[in-house]
């Protein structure tokens, strides 16, 4: 019923957009509160054809190449190499970025905007399939190479070959393994999906997307990948060129004066500087000004206002799909079943009980969190799907009541004990709530252990070092994945606009487990039918409407059943001098746009 | 000499293997995973990490990684980064030239202090001098650099603006523009390197000449008529000199671990940092070549204030 009405109503709304009644912004914005993320919302009007009009439009003022000198860019965490394909993190991507572009970037209303593409395919232009099974993109022309060679459909097809091929180890295998691209001539390619694919946009689109040079690679294909020198002089097309690399430290390009766009880029030289942390990475970019940009400021909003003070620059916080939760254990992390603790098929004898659920949910205080320790940089939220706008649930509502939780635990016959802790059938309440070692995090527990004490809950705090706590080793028993205790905190990253890969999380056959190294997605090991038959439904749903409307009820199921509480949404937080117009993007790498950066005089 | 030379260098032989041995099992037993982040990344298959992980041989046996290390250093080969996907060899030698330049010229500012205000500072021990002396250099060796540094930031680079706190190395400015900016920005770090070495280098300068300044045969050659200068500089100091040469050759090595914290607050991209994102990145690689590196330091230096003393003191003899 409830999707069937969120349906109807985007549906209206889309055709009013058709029809000229509703300007596009006002519907992205009716569709952020109708549950959904902006991206999604935008690519439900692209695919019912309505022009892609209000995408990133460049503000771009300069009115020749050059001149403006150095760009001078800090990540506290410097690239350790210069391979798209082989990035490991967003800093090896950004770095990347300087030097190579995909086809089409994702701008920070999820916008697909052309890069080395002419255009973006579309089903109106014949370049798309209704069903999104196959996609044509048309190239632009007079692309060339650092090197001076031309870009053409070949060096398309080489990259989707050499990502797929599983020998090269690259990181974008998933990306490119299951489709076919083939050349129409040497400025066209067909791309071809295995089934109907709603989120078609992700082969040469974005941070996955970054083209290569056949001509250089193509010695080095597969198992030779990694001697390839091109890994760490890279030769692109994009608006710098390469002129010096030292792992974790610096990057420098010079300015390409071939660029394939008139007056860009306007720096004359960039320099990436990597190293340190990320305060004091704060304090080069707002405070002294040393630095133009720096990324990633993971810093209290209180240390970020002070050093803002300075005036040189100013915090750029823009929101993503992050977003720092808590997850509820469906599992029992206590005792072993096949010999292994927190079994997929076990079920967490006190968690289990939708009371203790509800009332867990109750004695999180959001807003004391989001005003006393993440301020700017925390949200409160009660989704786990926050963004894009056209995918945001409007159906739930968060409360904090100590008091309702006491009532609701009372009433599901949880008495308090002679020490305050309640106890029902000789189960007491007590949890391990156990996170990564993090000062907010640290404080977060806190504000939840005390709520909890309240209402008769009590809460054991763990905190694990996040090089234990984030990795993949098979024999720690304090990973994230392993999740072997009730209760814990941490952030999730949302890569893509497109919800899939992220809602992903709760579904029942990916649930963590000895069998997969714990490298199942679904950590919390809830299970729900509906869940995976609704999840099932919109990988194969084109039209966006539905599926936007799919999703809603997914984060709907996953948080109104507790098997997660949302906390904070994580947004973006980068440094940006006075003067730098640099666009962000929370879609794509934060040097998505670096071709339009420019200074104000 | 040289027999006694080719014996100690046959000795570190196998230190070094042990040393090799136990750093190796340390980072084996050691939590963490090179590809952990692809591990997290849900775009990124599991397959592909299994896959980087069984070409880089993570997968065989603490025993097996090992031979295959050892051999392959033993060819000159110091092995290939996982995270970077470049010989560490290279990796090293980009970095080697910063940490030499920022660590030498802080000894060398250190010595140029602690020698003429510890020599000074002894020939009139408990004056106004000495005593100003004392109590700098005590503070000067009590404070951690990680405390200066951040004090020197907030002084020079936020409240006066004179100086950048952010170290790069590749300066594009060309002329004598290049040598300032450098100059420019080596001041704190070096400072802050310098000043903790001087202090407790001052304290140990002045201890030795005082121990020295009041034997028998400083005073005959007082008496003889010597200028004060010529006994200082001749007679005192070479003498005096012996453990401080020990001092500073076998602090060395600890000065290059000491310089890690100073290389971080200021984005120095010595070998320090290397190895601190080394670490963090868990590119054992790596971290074995830039511990073997520090731990070969420690041999040679050792070796090098041996020989030292037979220099100043030809009464020792090498057999």
């Amino acid at each position: 019923m409830r999707i069937d009405d969120i349906e109807h109503s985007l549906r209206a709304q889309i055709e009013e957009v058709r029809a000229g009644k509703l300007s596009r912004k006002a519907f992205l914005q009716g569709m952020v509160h109708a549950g959904l993320t902006v991206p999604m919302a935008a690519q439900l009007l692209m695919l019912h054809g309505v022009a892609n009009a209000q995408a990133y439009q460049s503000t771009y003022k300069a009115t020749r190449r050059g001149g403006g000198g150095p760009l001078r860019v800090l990540w506290w965490q410097g690239p350790t190499l210069l391979n798209p394909h082989f990035a490991t993190g967003t800093k090896d991507q950004d770095g990347s970025r300087v030097f190579y572009e995909p086809l089409a970037s994702w701008d920070s209303d999820g916008n697909m905007v052309p890069v080395l593409a002419a255009e973006i395919p579309s089903v109106a232009g014949k370049t798309l399939a209704p069903d999104g099974r196959w996609v044509i993109w048309k190239l632009k022309k007079d692309v060339r190479w650092h090197d001076g060679r031309p870009f053409t459909a070949d060096d398309v097809l080489f990259n989707a070959a050499y990502a797929s091929d599983p020998a090269t180890a690259a990181v974008t295998v998933a990306v490119y393994r299951d489709i076919k691209v083939s050349k129409i001539d040497s400025h066209t390619v067909r791309l071809e999906n295995p089934g109907p694919r709603p989120f078609w946009a992700d082969a040469f689109v974005g941070v996955n997307g970054m083209l290569i040079p056949k001509h250089l690679f193509e010695a080095y294909s597969g198992a030779k990948s990694r001697d390839a020198p091109t890994n760490l002089k890279p030769v692109g097309t994009g608006p710098y060129k390469f002129a010096d690399f030292k792992p974790g430290d610096m990057v420098r390009g010079i300015i390409n004066t071939d660029y394939h766009e008139p007056n860009r880029p306007f720096f004359d030289t960039i320099e990436f500087k990597g190293g340190g942390d990320a305060v004091s990475a704060a304090r080069a970019t707002l405070q002294t000004g040393e630095f133009d940009f720096a990324w990633n400021l993971q810093v209290e909003d209180e240390v970020l206002q002070r050093l803002e003070a300075g005036g040189k620059g100013q915090a750029r916080i823009y929101l993503g799909g992050n977003i720092e939760f808590m997850q509820l254990n469906s599992a029992d992390p206590w005792s072993e079943l096949e010999g292994e603790r927190a079994h997929p098929k076990s079920r967490h004898p006190i968690l289990n009980d939708p009371a203790v659920r509800s009332a867990m949910a109750m004695l999180v205080d959001k807003d004391s969190v989001q005003k006393f320790i993440y301020g700017r940089t925390g949200i409160a939220t009660a989704n786990f799907l926050n963004n894009p706008s056209r995918f945001v649930s409007k159906n739930l509502k968060y409360e904090f009541n100590p008091d309702k939780a006491a009532s609701v635990l009372e009433a599901a016959g949880w008495k308090r004990g002679t020490d305050g802790v309640r106890v029902k059938d000789n189960k007491r309440l007590k949890f391990v709530y156990q996170t990564s070692i993090n000062a907010p995090r640290q404080k977060t527990q806190q504000v939840v252990k005390q709520a909890a004490a309240k209402a008769g809950i009590d809460l054991e705090l763990k905190s694990v070092a996040a090089s234990v706590f984030f990795s993949s080793d098979v024999a720690n028993p304090d990973t994230y994945t392993k999740f072997f205790c009730d209760v814990q905190m941490y952030t999730t990253t949302m890569t893509q606009p497109d919800p899939e890969r992220f809602m992903d999380q709760f579904l029942s056959n990916l649930a963590a487990s000895k069998a997969n190294k714990w490298q199942g997605r679904n950590i919390t090991r809830w299970v729900n039918a509906e869940y995976d038959k609704i999840f099932a439904a919109a990988e194969m749903e084109m039209d966006p409407v539905k599926r936007a409307a799919l999703f809603v009820r997914m984060n709907d199921l996953a948080v109104g059943d507790y098997t997660v509480i949302p906390v904070v949404a994580r947004p973006r937080v980068a440094g940006v001098a006075n003067r730098l117009n640099a666009p962000t993007s929370a879609w794509d790498s934060d040097m998505w746009m670096l071709k339009d950066w420019y200074r104000e005089v | 000499m040289t027999q006694y030379l080719l014996r100690r260098l046959l000795i570190a032989v196998p230190s070094l293997l042990g040393i090799s041995l136990v750093l190796f099992s340390v980072l084996a037993l050691a939590p963490g995973d090179p590809f952990g982040e692809l591990a997290a990344n849900p775009n990124v298959p599991p397959e592909v990490a299994a896959e980087l992980r069984r070409k880089f041989g993570m997968d065989d046996p603490v025993l097996v990684r090992y031979w295959s290390w050892l051999t392959a250093m033993l060819q000159g080969s110091w092995g290939f980064s996982f995270v970077s996907r470049m010989d560490v060899d290279l990796l090293i030698l980009q970095r080697l030239p910063t940490t030499l330049l920022v660590i030498g010229s802080s000894q060398l500012l250190a010595l140029a202090i602690a020698l003429p205000v510890g020599i000074y500072a002894a020939t009139r021990p408990y004056s106004i001098f000495d005593q100003i002396a004392s109590t700098l250099a005590f503070i000067g060796f009590s404070l951690p650099t990680f405390f200066t540094g951040i004090v020197l930031i907030l002084i020079f680079s936020i409240t006066l603006d004179w100086l950048p706190f952010v170290y790069r190395a590749d300066i594009a400015e060309t002329g004598w523009r290049f040598y300032w900016e450098h100059f420019r920005q080596m001041i704190m770090p070096v400072t802050v390197l310098g000043l903790f070495q001087a202090g407790s280098w001052t304290r140990y300068v002045r201890s030795a000449v005082l121990d020295v300044i009041r034997l028998d045969y400083v005073t005959t050659a007082r008496s003889k008529g010597l200028p004060e200068r010529v006994v200082i500089a001749k007679h005192v100091v070479r003498n005096a000199l012996i453990p401080v040469v020990t001092l500073v050759a076998l602090q060395m090595p600890a000065i290059f671990g000491g310089a890690i914290v100073t290389e971080q607050i200021f984005r120095v991209p010595g070998i320090g940092s290397l190895l601190i994102s080394a670490m963090l990145a868990n590119d054992t690689p790596v971290i074995m070549a830039v511990t073997f590196v520090f731990s070969v330091l420690v041999i040679l230096c050792n070796l090098l204030a041996d020989l030292l003393y037979g220099w100043l003191d030809p009464r020792i003899s090498y057999r």
